[in-house]
């Protein structure tokens, strides 16, 4: 019994390795070898697929791109969502949860409702192509998952520590700032992580929202590197790496919050 | 002492921001589905019910519905099985099921654009890994058109939305194992239970909730698929693969036939509501609180 799990351990580990190993080393082999051995060695080692692909493409501007969509959104997300679920839970009675349905009841409406209509809205606004715009408009569709979680945290602190702050004479902003936040740091980073994925991850807004080639997020500009390299795939998979790398590094590193923070978001959402 | 003018204006930016840039779209999008927009001119009329009517009528139409619930049923079943058998081998914690817990996590940290294009290059018919691979072995007869093959593109794909998140769906069953009382198992045992006794009597009935939470996770999530079809087949080939998300993204911006997709969001946002409602009811009954 024990040796069947262990096989089967294995096996999967197989599956899910495999594909990663061949990408990345299809990215250090030159497009002769590949094409003469798809899953040999590299032949030679080649770094020409990394400098190719940052001299043809401008890959700076586009990870400049994602990253400052990514931080921004999740910065605006969970600041605005904070506020909310602080004031939902202080409200409390039927105002605090009339606010909080209205906000769930987000969850139930993927984007993929309503990708038309934002992007028409978007059109008449005269937002295309603007990465401030993707911005709000992203953190808009994040804000119900986020008012969601942090909401049912914030319920678990005490009351009576909110109340005894107020009766010191600390005003709402204090109690907020101070208090609650620090409080709430393991939901927030849980949350954080989910929705740094999330938006560094995210194809649809980005695609009805972007058109110009310096504006584009990664995910979109790996759309764009199909069209051009078609089934060049050593440059294809350059560029998988490279948009990944970032992910892999956090990954690594915070491992933790990114598994609880996927797991749980991932349940809500 | 709670100060609610200030407790207002603290909800103000976030209720301003999703109410103009979610709540509005939904609701304009009612609104569109009962005229005739082509998405761009200045005017449109309205058709009253026609959209919802034409939908109903389409021959894509329906076969995008047949293929989102083929390919649900599909990721949801096998999903939860691999996940669940997944769980069960990495439930107790030592360094070798971290390390392969976090292995079997990882792809869900890709974006699904690199997720499909790394799929694409595995699935490609004549340099792909599988059919050069299938050649190595002498197996030539096995390789096929993964994606090209109307017949098996739509489960080449759900193949890869298992791929790509049946560790995240191990690690709420693991969750749910962990919370099992160590003593409950070892006092069965010890009575002389078998490890499928113990299984059956003791560790799936207290599993159920993690398992109601992994089956209508995985339900709406593959209900509502859209990326990873976009990037790998993109609908084809003849409509093999169409979903409704992706025959609404098509009407709208390939057709402009904004009114029509409208519609057609509007029904499938109907079908996902009617799916979260016996999600809400599968969670309740079980009493998990999500």
């Amino acid at each position: 019994m024990k040796w069947v799990g262990r096989i089967i351990m294995i096996l999967y580990g197989l599956l899910i390795a495999a594909p990663l190993y061949f990408v990345v080393v299809s990215s250090f082999k030159t497009s002769q070898s590949f094409y003469a051995s798809p899953l040999g060695w590299p032949q030679p080692w080649s770094l020409q697929n990394f400098i190719t692909i940052f001299q043809a493409q401008p890959m700076l501007q586009y990870f400049w791109n994602s990253a400052r969509v990514t931080l921004f959104t999740v910065v605006i997300v969970l600041f605005l969502g904070s506020l909310i679920s602080y004031a939902i839970v202080r409200l409390g009675g039927r105002l605090g949860k009339f606010t909080f349905a209205y906000f769930v009841a987000g969850l139930i409406i993927p984007s993929q409702v309503i990708m038309l209509p934002l992007y028409s809205l978007v059109r008449q606004l005269g937002w295309s192509d603007n990465l401030t715009a993707l911005i709000f408009v992203t953190a808009a569709g994040l804000l119900p998952l986020t008012v969601f979680t942090l909401t049912g945290f914030m319920e678990m602190l005490s009351k009576e520590m909110m109340e005894a702050g107020s009766m010191d004479g600390a005003g709402e902003w204090k109690i907020y700032w101070r208090l609650v936040l620090p409080l709430s740091g393991p939901s927030l980073s849980a949350t954080a992580a989910f929705l740094f994925v999330m938006v560094w991850n995210d194809l649809l807004i980005p695609l009805l929202l972007l058109n110009s080639t310096e504006k584009l997020t990664l995910p979109l500009a790996l759309m764009q590197f199909r069209g051009e390299y078609v089934t060049d795939y050593t440059m294809l998979l350059t560029g998988v790496v490279i948009t990944a790398l970032p992910m892999v590094v956090l990954f690594t590193f915070l491992q933790r919050f990114f598994v609880t923070g996927l797991t749980a978001g991932s349940v809500k959402g | 002492m709670i100060n609610r003018k200030i407790l207002w204006l603290f909800m103000l930016p976030g209720i301003v921001l999703y109410t103009g840039l979610f709540v509005y779209p939904a609701l304009s999008g009612l609104f569109y589905s009962f005229t005739n927009w082509d998405g761009v001119s200045p005017s449109y009329d309205f058709v009253g019910i026609s959209n919802y009517k034409d939908s109903f009528d389409s021959i894509i139409f329906r076969k995008a519905f047949l293929n989102n619930i083929k390919f649900m049923i599909v990721v949801v079943v096998i999903q939860t099985i691999v996940s669940l058998v997944l769980a069960l081998i990495l439930a107790k914690n030592s360094k070798t099921s971290v390390f392969f817990r976090a292995l079997y996590f990882f792809p869900a940290i890709l974006s699904s654009v690199s997720v499909g294009l790394i799929w694409s290059f595995i699935y490609d018919p004549s340099i792909g890994l599988i059919n050069t691979g299938l050649q190595h072995a002498g197996l030539e007869q096995l390789a096929k058109s993964w994606t090209g093959d109307a017949k098996i593109a739509l489960y080449s794909i759900a193949f890869v939305q298992i791929w790509a998140h049946a560790g995240q769906m191990m690690i709420i069953f693991i969750a749910g194992l962990q919370a099992i009382p160590g003593e409950l198992i070892e006092a069965a045992r010890i009575d002389g239970a078998t490890r499928l006794q113990v299984f059956r009597k003791i560790t799936w009935p207290l599993l159920a909730p993690s398992a109601a939470i992994v089956i209508s996770y995985t339900t709406i999530q593959s209900f509502k698929a859209f990326d990873l079809i976009f990037v790998m087949t993109d609908g084809g080939p003849n409509y093999a693969t169409e979903i409704l998300t992706t025959y609404i993204y098509h009407l709208a911006f390939s057709n402009y036939s904004f009114g029509l997709a409208s519609a057609g969001s509007m029904i499938f946002l109907v079908l996902l509501g009617i799916l979260t409602f016996f999600q809400f009811r599968a969670l309740r009954r079980d009493g998990a609180a999500g």
